[in-house]
């Protein structure tokens, strides 16, 4: 168990150390923070997928969810906005209660279901009739509490606890008991995991990062709309990093949200009429020729992955 | 002799279909009772509803006395009952893992413990107790399948068909260890089974045939039977 503990510290570190040191290199503070989001949406999104086997499409639903009710914390109760932040994860999280049915389906069902869920959950939000509270369509405005510098901070301690957490799951017996639900619910059960409580737990982790990972990107937006913070692309970018780093390790989500969202960035920007291009053949070769991700390289060679 | 199990006609079945229609069946403690019958007679259906895996529309089921018809399967694991299904381990983890997942709700200590003895039992495992359960034969995932549900110390062992897709060698092998676990754990069995080799350890025998117990007795009883050896011994006078 120590033995494991300390490749995953490393990579924490490392992590922890390079967010804090690039700011001063590299002045595109909203690309970092961005990258930053994106690595701990994916450790949040690796919790309830790569752990126990559950894709779940709409999980920009708990981002959004995280956004607004941050965002209304904020306006209507005149809480400062760190605060706000807390709310936000709460606001996921019962979401992410009420959601709780949804697995008891599996597979493909599941994740249509969640998709399907998560739009209900855009057009209750962005309803005119509900202006008094989420503003309807017309947006949430944050600029008097807005602080570019306290939210890349913010995000960095989101990012440090989904990071912790996903480390902690993968060494401990419940991140076991999780690995056996992916694997076989009836066998699982056999072997006495209260599976229900099991995956409601891991459902619940995962939508508390994500609503934290929400409610510092409107605090660090200052102006958001509906259709930003429930923007499919969120849900779908995170499963794609998540699969090319190689779920259920601690190292693989992180590696994969690095690699493509800078190659996003740097392609994206310079030559957008070959990105897509280019972003498609790359995920084809993944599916193709190494289907378990890029983390899988290094287990084949025997390496631990953190 | 006290009893350890007891089913009072149970009904149990999947959606409109009923299958089990009023069983009733005893396992006394530190006995080994086979559960014989045909396809489709009903066999997992019964092991099914006493772990808990199908709800009892009808009927009772107690274990060391006390009545566990409504309770969670993970409970009733918890309380004694071990349960092995046909393929009943987790091909992607571990033999370490499988084995740790066996003996899920008890102490690290203990589970240490009880692996080390698993090990002793079933001296292939150790050898292979790094490698993915996917890799190991038929016979040894069988074993693995065993040594796992032991982990938990049940007071009871159902299990089913411990001989499917086993080679006539390894069924045997798998029979000498029941045999060994029965005599050195004081284990109480029930097994389902077609296969009739298993017959020469029971103590209690229960024929189900389209979801109700046809016959109950030692094997002396069945044997004499000319129906049962018939269908069961393809023996004909």
């Amino acid at each position: 168990m120590l033995k494991k503990i300390f490749p995953s510290l490393g990579v924490v570190l490392v992590v922890v150390a390079m967010f804090l040191g690039l700011p001063s290199i590299y002045s595109n503070q909203s690309f970092l923070f961005n990258l930053m989001l994106y690595l701990a949406l994916a450790e949040g999104l690796n919790i309830i997928y790569g752990f126990t086997g559950y894709l779940p499409f709409g999980y920009v639903g708990f981002f959004g969810a995280g956004a607004y009710g941050s965002a209304i914390a904020v306006t209507l109760l005149h809480i400062s906005p760190l605060w706000g932040v807390l709310w936000g994860g709460v606001a996921a999280v019962l979401i992410g209660i009420i959601l709780i049915p949804l697995l008891r389906l599996s597979g493909a069902y599941f994740a249509i279901a969640n998709l399907a869920a998560s739009q209900a959950l855009y057009y209750v939000v962005s309803n005119p009739a509900l202006e008094k509270i989420t503003q309807g369509p017309y947006g949430i405005d944050l600029s008097s509490v807005y602080n570019a510098n306290a939210a890349y901070y913010a995000l960095l301690g989101v990012l440090v606890f989904a990071m912790v957490l996903v480390a902690f799951i993968r060494n401990s017996d419940f991140g076991l008991c999780l690995l056996a639900i992916k694997e076989d619910r009836v066998t699982a059960s056999l072997a006495g995991v209260n599976i229900v409580r099991a995956r409601s737990i891991a459902w619940m982790l995962s939508a508390f990062v994500a609503g934290l990972c929400g409610a510092v990107f409107g605090w660090y937006s200052a102006v958001f709309y509906p259709s930003t913070v429930f923007s499919l692309d969120v849900s779908v970018f995170t499963i794609v990093f998540v699969l090319f780093g190689g779920i259920g390790t601690l190292a693989g989500p992180l590696a994969g949200a690095l690699i493509l969202y800078s190659m996003y960035n740097f392609i994206g920007i310079s030559t957008p009429q070959y990105f897509q291009l280019f972003y498609g053949l790359l995920i084809i070769a993944l599916v193709l020729f190494l289907p378990d991700g890029i983390a899988s390289i290094l287990r084949k060679g025997k390496v631990y992955v953190p | 002799m006290e009893v350890l199990l007891g089913v009072e006609a149970l009904e149990s079945g999947y959606g409109s279909i009923q299958v089990l229609w009023g069983s009733s069946l005893e396992v006394a403690s530190n006995q080994c009772v086979v559960l014989l019958g045909v396809n489709g007679a009903g066999k997992t259906t019964l092991l099914k509803t006493i772990a808990g895996l199908l709800p009892a529309r009808k009927g009772k089921i107690t274990f060391k006395g006390a009545d566990i018809t409504g309770l969670k399967p993970n409970s009733r694991i918890a309380g004694g009952i071990g349960y092995m299904s046909e393929l009943g381990i987790f091909p992607n983890l571990t033999v370490e893992e499988n084995l740790k997942l066996g003996g899920y709700f008890r102490s690290e200590k203990d589970n240490r413990k009880r692996a080390g003895e698993m090990y002793e039992y079933f001296p292939d495992l150790r050898a292979y107790a790094k490698k993915m359960g996917a890799s190991l034969s038929g016979g040894q995932r069988k074993m693995l399948g065993v040594a796992k549900t032991l982990m938990s110390h049940p007071g009871l062992v159902i299990m089913d068909e411990p001989s499917s897709g086993l080679s006539p060698k390894f069924v045997k092998k798998v029979i000498e260890v029941l045999k060994f676990l029965h005599e050195q754990e004081k284990l109480s069995m029930l097994i389902a089974e077609q296969n009739v080799s298993f017959l020469d350890f029971a103590q209690k025998i229960y024929i189900l045939d389209k979801g109700r117990v046809s016959f109950d007795g030692d094997v002396q009883e069945l044997k004499g039977n000319d129906t049962i050896r018939e269908t069961y011994f393809g023996i004909s006078r």
